[in-house]
């Protein structure tokens, strides 16, 4: 014969005794504190920058020629960079993840170089790739070709510093935009084709509008990383002021010459105009989602 | 009238080997089986969004085994219904007829047709999300039926339905089926679909489909 059910509790009373309600302070504690460590640390750095320098070594600076110059070729190819990655990442994320083809692995492998590679070499990659004689010493060279025959020099030009921007950003874009369309239901685009779209109609008319998160996001991310970009400007366009200088060179510039005022100032304007950006970007998503 | 002729379809270690079926033209047909047998993939193969790898797939007395999907002018309805979150209801009505660029003229007429058939008037402007599992499932058929094609196939449409609601969408589509004709290929799980609706019963059983009494 089958018992009743007795809920435990009641069955023994002493483990209703024995069970304390635990505060929840220690969880918030130590996942709160561990948290604050690290944007009290981006804080303190703002602010020890801000304490550093002041408002008139901050205005003097910038009404350099050489800063306002760079400070505008900083917002071009910055833009130019996030756009052309966008452009280039919002294509390859969806074969990515979409599509099983021979060799994808590997596409995605060579996808990631750029994120992992230290800056230096790949300035010194594009630089050797553009200078690279082909067919012998005084063999055919990308940088001759364009220089010469198509009229349109990049190495040591503003070109250059897109390029080099372009070459690391586009890798976050491409990361971004592949796990926006991992998260979109591919059934919809299924869906539309046994409705009578071809892919290219499914991809343009159902996945792409899903897709303006994440496209927003992969643009943010392309454009901050294009910002930040140091090394390969470097090495592939140069630091040449009011022609290759970006905000990012200017602050290693002024540090080279011992201007630490300077140096300070720039890089300030850099932090405002990184946290002016995100913040229109985050504006146009709220209001997109609204 | 939609015919399989020894199909196999393989995806992955799957496979379902030389089935054959036919449903004539006009018919409701349900299918039936246990889950993973493979239902779905079946219906997938018919409207072409998986390959079949031997056999023959006809529709209309036509072998569109090779036709893309949109070629082969299938309304399908996934389980999940896979509605278009960005679109409105009315977008969803005209989508198919926009693809075919129909005139402005015959997109209002079919609209308002099939949003009153359908009882979604109301709706047209709304979005997608928040729409009740119901009026979900009647923009999912309203979508299909735009186009007027000849064979729908419905996978498992009623499963995530109450009673009362599942009782409307039966005599909804016994609706469609009389007023279109369409021959339709309905998988489902449940006896009371099968009972209101069905003409001609499929069971998959073992890998091989049998016509059940």
């Amino acid at each position: 014969m089958s018992q009743p059910y007795v809920p435990p509790d009641d069955a023994n009373p002493s483990v209703r005794v024995q069970r304390k309600r635990k505060s929840d302070l220690p969880f918030f504690l130590v996942m709160g504190g561990l948290s604050a460590s690290f944007v009290v640390l981006i804080v303190l750095l703002i602010a020890a920058d801000l304490m550093f320098t002041s408002f008139a070594d901050f205005r003097d600076a910038l009404m350099k020629p050489e800063i306002r110059a760079a400070f505008r070729l900083t917002l071009l190819s910055c833009s130019v960079a996030a756009i052309m990655s966008l452009w280039v990442g919002t294509p390859l994320g969806y074969l990515l993840s979409r599509y099983k083809f021979p060799g994808r692995w590997l596409v995605d492998t060579l996808v990631d170089i750029p994120v992992v590679l230290p800056p230096l070499v790949l300035g010194l990659s594009l630089l050797i790739l553009f200078h690279l004689p082909i067919g012998g010493a005084h063999g055919w060279q990308l940088e001759s070709w364009l220089r010469e025959d198509v009229g349109f020099p990049v190495t040591y030009r503003w070109p250059a510093v897109i390029l080099a921007q372009f070459s690391v950003a586009c890798a976050f874009a491409v990361r971004t935009m592949r796990v926006t369309f991992d998260q979109i239901n591919p059934r919809a685009e299924d869906v539309a084709r046994t409705l009578g779209c071809t892919r290219g109609q499914a991809f343009l008319q159902i996945a792409l509008p899903q897709a303006w998160r994440g496209m927003i996001a992969a643009g943010t991310i392309a454009w901050a990383r294009a910002l930040g970009e140091f090394g390969p400007i470097l090495v592939f366009a140069g630091t040449t002021r009011m022609k290759t200088e970006v905000l990012s060179t200017s602050v290693f510039l002024e540090l080279s010459i011992g201007n630490l005022d300077a140096a300070v100032a720039v890089s300030l304007l850099m932090v405002l105009m990184a946290v002016f950006v995100l913040l229109i970007l985050r504006a146009i998503g709220m209001r997109l989602t609204a | 009238m939609i015919e399989l002729r020894d199909v196999t379809i393989r995806v992955g270690k799957f496979a379902l080997e030389r089935i054959s079926f036919r449903i004539e033209s006009g018919t409701y047909a349900v299918l039936m089986g246990r889950t993973g047998q493979g239902k779905t993939t079946i219906l997938e193969s018919i409207c072409g969004l998986k390959p079949i790898s031997s056999g023959q797939i006809m529709v209309r007395d036509t072998d569109v085994s090779r036709w893309s999907p949109g070629e082969r002018e299938i309304g399908y309805v996934p389980q999940d219904l896979a509605l278009f979150p960005t679109l409105t209801v009315q977008q969803h009505l005209e989508f198919a007829l926009r693809l075919r660029k129909a005139a402005p003229k015959q997109i209002a007429e079919r609209l308002a047709e099939l949003s009153e058939v359908l009882g979604i008037s109301k709706l047209l402007l709304r979005r997608v999300q928040g729409l009740s599992g119901g009026e979900a499932q009647r923009v999912a058929l309203g979508r299909v039926l735009s186009f007027r094609p000849s064979v729908l196939l419905l996978d498992e449409p009623l499963s995530a339905l109450d009673e009362t609601t599942r009782q409307e969408m039966h005599a909804l589509l016994l609706r469609v089926k009389e007023s279109t004709g369409v021959t339709t290929l309905h998988v489902t799980h449940s006896e009371s679909d099968a009972v209101a609706l069905a003409d001609q019963r499929l069971v998959l059983s073992d890998g091989q489909i049998v016509e059940a009494k």
